[in-house]
């Protein structure tokens, strides 16, 4: 095979690196994003993501070349870096001239003059050389980190990153730091801008992060090692005392960070509820469900109808009464749901389990089933949890008086969803080492032998969907007083596709996965609410880079993980002997 | 003795095409026993209809005595028939330990309710189900390999594993589908012994579809031919040797006609 020259390589880069940069200008990322801040006064978000794209390609560019040389040659690399970055950014700035020829705003609204100032930085057509030259140097620049060693590369890499997250979430920290008092408020204005870091702030994080990268890959080992020869007893104090402060954090943490957080924390652990629900059908048994959100809104709307002093409250009953109902219910249910497609398997079961979570959406929200469930007005005025005794009830529309504590406020349910998220993360384990869980993961590997090997499928089966349903089920039922109300439109198909995107994203059959899931895929955008028009663009994006780079889920179960990367250690072991 | 498996005018179609007709079997408790014939002859069928995999449509198949031919696979394997596979299937990603313990799971108890509370009974059976999985490991020699994915294991000893997984059921009968497929000479020979051993530590009925003819002709007490689905012999080893219809069916009507001396010396020369 004839090699390919390296400039036409970086020419390749640079011209994907243009069609990347031109998509994110032409649907308004840029622009949006520009009202953002990484460091305030020096670089804005938008042209953060500008620059990250040149540099990018930049070090893709350098790092083909190295490989179509079989060696890093650092004249090459730079040279290829600078053609891959000026190319990326002639073309988004050929953006601005054809722009200013011709009106392409009729069919792409977001190239707008705003946008084009932008590119040429304020200077018309006259600045539309200043692009392209930093787009070289950022070029260069990502050449260059090719060729820096390892143990430098890996901290400032980890320095930019953190710098980007607390850019990102700077209005938050911001916020919640001055809610502390009047101390930390000075510190709060002092690291976090209104719109980005300060540039105190950033230098503090890149230098913080840089550090303790550093000193963690010289000096971890010996700190392991050091922890591993203290005596048992001390070992275990260190332990309790971790655990304590953890726990100690993690309670008073609501009272401390606010409602939204804690809103944001409670959604988490809801999603955490379903997806370790879907991770025992789907991850240990191998049952693909696509309507899992039916037992959530089965779970919601039992707890709805016994709680409610609304018009269509069946019974006043307190909500720690009604939330083992709502579990037995959604168990039933699950049931139901499971006997018929017992028989289903594969993408058969995908479409069949889609259905059922469709029609219980529909149906809730029928008119025809409107004098029960609301209709699409849904069931308001569900009694919110009491520790202490309720008053009787008195009539319709009145709330019950509760004399002791009320939990009204999301940072009163953080409570009840994170105890609860643990305890079924806990039973979701156990469930796991048994000899159930066994029989569920035979059954995804191969049903037929595990049948041959006396595995009652019909039991086994059957089990799992009524307990992955009893989780979501909890879940629902947390949900409800949350809100207060429910909504059949709130019961969306997404729902079940995000639970099951997080299961694949955490790792399939992985518990912690679940849970680093949740935070990654609802956590983050739910906090990152400046950036949503473009949410579900980045959910996209990530899914399929993290299909393409780790397949195994950020946190996978051990014997993923095995398998997957048992290809890998393969070739290692054939190149060490020979 | 008395048979602990009899087939009675087993018939079992798939559309037009009668995969088993007819057969009528019987297998000696404490016996090896052999299924041999031609591709596409219907053994694999035929064991299926035995394990439940699938229903025979007619006939009538009696083990210990009791029909078993309308009971699900699971039904049949908590009786005592366990089998393994042409193909081997183990559960790829689960570890050759748990390979075993599923194998097991029948004689566990524990409900979910006790499993999530971790009752004492449930501590001491799990405990229980971990040594006889040792020990099942040591007896075909894959002690080491009990943490090891099953996909990540060598061929022959997936083979093995296989093999004690279907032996921590506790069969009383054991279908072997093609035990020694993919293996030299020296390991189907390793195979027989390990097959005898079985028999005669375990007091295990064999049944077996094979091709290697020397491993048929090596370790079977009794023979059975199936052709089109039809069996045409039973017998011995050295009977079957001699049958002129099993030589008829395995080298063609040619060979039967050529003179049956000449059949026999190539017969020999397939087998060894």
């Amino acid at each position: 095979m004839k090699k390919e020259h390296y400039l036409w390589v970086a020419t390749k880069t640079g011209l994907l690196g243009g069609a990347i940069g031109i998509f994110l200008c032409l649907i308004g990322m840029v622009e949006i994003f520009d009202k953002r801040d990484v460091v305030e006064g020096v670089i804005t978000l938008g042209q953060f993501v500008l620059l990250a794209t040149t540099t990018s390609m930049g070090f893709i560019a350098s790092r083909r070349t190295s490989e179509l040389l079989g060696q890093n040659q650092a004249s090459l690399n730079l040279i290829s870096g600078l053609v891959a970055g000026l190319i990326s950014a002639i073309l988004v700035v050929l953006l601005v001239v054809v722009g200013n020829l011709i009106d392409v705003r009729a069919v792409f609204l977001n190239a707008s003059p705003v946008l084009y100032s932008l590119l040429s930085f304020n200077q018309g057509l006259a600045g539309i050389w200043i692009l392209p030259l930093i787009g070289a140097v950022t070029g260069v620049v990502g050449a260059a980190f090719l060729l820096l060693r390892e143990d430098i590369r890996g901290p400032i890499s980890r320095g930019l990153l953190t710098l980007i997250l607390m850019a990102l979430f700077s209005g938050l920290f911001r916020v919640v730091l001055i809610n502390q008092g009047s101390l930390w408020q000075v510190i709060a204005k002092g690291l976090f801008g209104q719109t980005g870091l300060t540039w105190i702030g950033a230098i503090l994080f890149f230098g913080l992060a840089v550090f303790l990268s550093r000193f963690w890959s010289s000096k971890g080992d010996e700190y392991k090692a050091r922890l591993n020869q203290l005596p048992k007893t001390r070992q275990t104090t260190l332990r309790v005392v971790l655990l304590a402060l953890i726990v100690l954090i993690a309670l008073g943490l609501p009272q401390m960070s606010g409602p939204f957080i804690a809103q944001v924390i409670v959604i988490i652990s809801l999603y955490i509820l379903m997806g370790l629900g879907l991770n025992i059908t789907l991850g240990f048994a191998g049952l693909l469900d696509l309507g899992f959100v039916a037992f959530y809104a089965i779970g919601a709307y039992t707890v709805g109808l016994l709680t409610s002093y609304g018009p269509f409250g069946l019974q006043h009953i307190p909500f720690w009464v009604s939330v083992p109902i709502a579990v037995l219910v959604a168990m039933m249910f699950g049931a139901f749901l499971g006997l018929p497609v017992l028989g289903v398997r594969g993408d058969y079961l995908a479409i069949a389990t889609l259905g059922f979570g469709e029609i219980v959406r529909l149906l809730a929200g029928s008119d025809f089933l409107a004098p029960y469930f609301g209709g699409p007005r849904g069931i308001i005025g569900i009694q919110k949890p009491c520790i202490g005794m309720l008053e009787e009830f008195l009539k319709t529309d009145t709330p019950r008086v509760c004399n002791g504590i009320e939990l009204g406020t999301p940072q009163d349910i953080y409570y009840v969803a994170v105890a609860s998220a643990l305890l079924i993360a806990f039973v979701a384990w156990r469930l796991r080492e048994s000899r159930l869980g066994r029989a569920w993961m035979a059954i995804r590997e191969d049903e037929d032998v595990a049948e041959a090997l006396g595995v009652n499928l019909v039991q086994t089966k059957l089990l799992a969907y009524m307990l992955g349903a009893a989780f979501a089920g909890l879940g629902g039922a947390i949900f409800t007083v949350l809100i207060g109300s429910i909504f059949a439109s709130s019961m969306q198909l997404l729902v079940s596709i995000n639970v099951v995107a997080l299961i694949i994203v955490g790792g399939m059959g992985s518990i912690p996965g679940v849970i680093v899931g949740a935070i990654a895929l609802i956590g983050l955008p739910e906090l990152l609410r400046e950036v949503s028009e473009f949410r579900y663009l980045i959910y996209g994006v990530t899914l399929i880079i993290m299909m393409l780079a780790k397949p195994e889920g950020l946190w996978p179960s051990q014997a993923t993980k095995r398998e997957l990367h048992h290809a890998e250690a393969e070739n290692v072991t054939a190149e060490n002997m020979v | 003795m008395t048979p602990i498996l009899t087939a009675r005018k087993v018939t079992k179609r798939f559309g037009g095409l009668v995969a088993v007709n007819n057969v009528d079997f019987e297998i000696a408790d404490k016996s090896i026993v052999s299924i041999i014939g031609p591709n596409g002859a219907g053994k694999t069928t035929f064991f299926n209809c035995i394990t439940g995999f699938s229903r025979c449509d007619e006939g009538e198949i009696l083990y210990q005595g009791t029909p078993i031919q309308r009971l699900r696979p699971d039904q049949i394997a908590r009786l005592g028939v366990s089998r393994t596979y042409q193909n081997i299937r183990l559960f790829a990603d689960m570890s050759a330990l748990e390979n075993i313990l599923v194998g097991e799971n029948m004689f566990l108890q524990a409900s979910w309710i006790r499993a999530v509370f971790k009752t004492p009974g449930v501590i001491q059976e799990e405990k229980m189900a971990l040594e006889e999985a040792q020990r099942l490991l040591n007896f075909v020699g894959l002690i080491r390999k009990g943490d090891m994915l099953a996909r990540n294991l060598p061929y022959g000893e997936q083979r093995r594993l296989e093999i004690a997984r279907a032996l921590a059921t506790k069969p009383k009968l054991l279908l072997l589908d093609e035990p020694s497929a993919g293996m030299n000479p020296r390991e189907s020979e390793d195979l027989t012994a390990f097959i005898r051993r079985l028999r005669d530590e375990l007091g295990i009925t064999i049944l077996l579809i094979e091709h290697h003819m020397r491993v048929v002709m090596g370790i079977s007490e009794y023979v059975t031919v199936l052709d089109y689905g039809e069996k045409i012999a039973e017998g011995t080893p050295a009977e079957i040797q001699k049958n002129p219809r099993v030589i008829e069916a395995y080298l063609g009507r040619g060979a039967a006609t050529e003179g049956m001396s000449t059949a026999h010396e190539r017969f020999n020369k397939k087998g060894g």
